[in-house]
């Protein structure tokens, strides 16, 4: 039964994800370690799916098309920053800042 | 075999992670993210889920990376210059925060979902026998119709900002 190994994997690909976001700077790269989370719930909703019913497959399809809205909007609002302000090192952008 | 098979490929997804983290080079990161995404795709088939595993190549692994790839060598910043990782502070919060969740996370691999719910054994077998394409586009729909259509507007209202954003004038 792959379910319990399937489980391991995806909790550790999302702890990477999650090292990723804490230890870059790099907005581009922020941004793969968020798709690397999905993945890995993705991997989750796919192995539980085995033994409870094929709507956890319907559901990394949901995934995947939000994650695909997610990719194209968030590198159009990276291009944009990096128009105003010549970088994509998150140090560097405080627009927001008080 | 199947369960070494799903191993091998659960390592090279786990590495691919890894080493997409750890890579002072943006191009090399996305290249090590395509290696984990190509390896999730194959764990995918393992799992009797091959139309995800399918949309998996095509749509992370194509369509999203090669979204990445163009932003990256569009902002030229393949050239390698000053790392952009953290110093030894940063390492260490991410680490034990990630270690932190690790732990967590690690009652996973017990978990057992109740009897009740449980697909009746067989049920799977047959599914597969009919064709997992069918059997994924059966509840897509029917039950989940509603949500499909509104990830078409999702689709639609991404592209409109996507264009709104990178657009220097309308």
């Amino acid at each position: 039964m792959l379910l319990g190994p399937a489980l391991v994997i995806s909790a550790v690909l999302f702890t990477l994800g999650v090292a990723g976001v804490l230890l870059r700077r790099n907005a581009i790269v922020i941004f793969m370690c968020v798709e690397l989370m999905l993945n890995a719930v993705n991997l989750t909703f796919v192995a539980l799916a085995q033994r409870l019913g094929v709507g956890g497959q319907v559901f990394v399809f949901f995934v995947m098309a939000v994650a695909a809205a997610e990719a194209a909007v968030g590198l159009a609002i990276i291009l944009a920053v990096y128009r105003h302000k010549q970088t994509v090192n998150l140090q560097n952008i405080n627009i927001l800042k008080g | 075999m199947t369960l070494s098979f799903f191993w091998t490929f659960g390592v090279i997804a786990m590495a691919g992670g890894l080493l997409c983290i750890t890579r002072k080079n943006p191009i090399g990161s996305a290249l090590w993210l395509v290696v984990t995404l190509f390896a999730l795709a194959a764990m995918y088939v393992l799992l009797d889920a091959q139309f995800i595993a399918a949309l998996q190549v095509l749509v992370y692994a194509g369509a999203i990376m090669v979204l990445f790839l163009f932003v990256i060598m569009l902002l030229n910043l393949g050239h390698p210059g000053p790392t952009d990782i953290k110093g030894p502070v940063g390492i260490g919060i991410a680490a034990l925060l990630a270690g932190t969740l690790l732990l967590q996370l690690r009652v996973l691999g017990q978990a057992t979902p109740p009897a009740a719910i449980q697909l009746p054994d067989g049920a799977m077998a047959t599914l597969q026998q009919q064709g997992m394409v069918a059997a994924v586009a059966g509840p897509l729909f029917d039950v989940y119709l509603i949500p499909f259509e509104i990830t078409s507007l999702l689709l639609l209202a991404a592209i409109v900002g996507a264009v709104v954003l990178a657009k220097r004038k309308l």
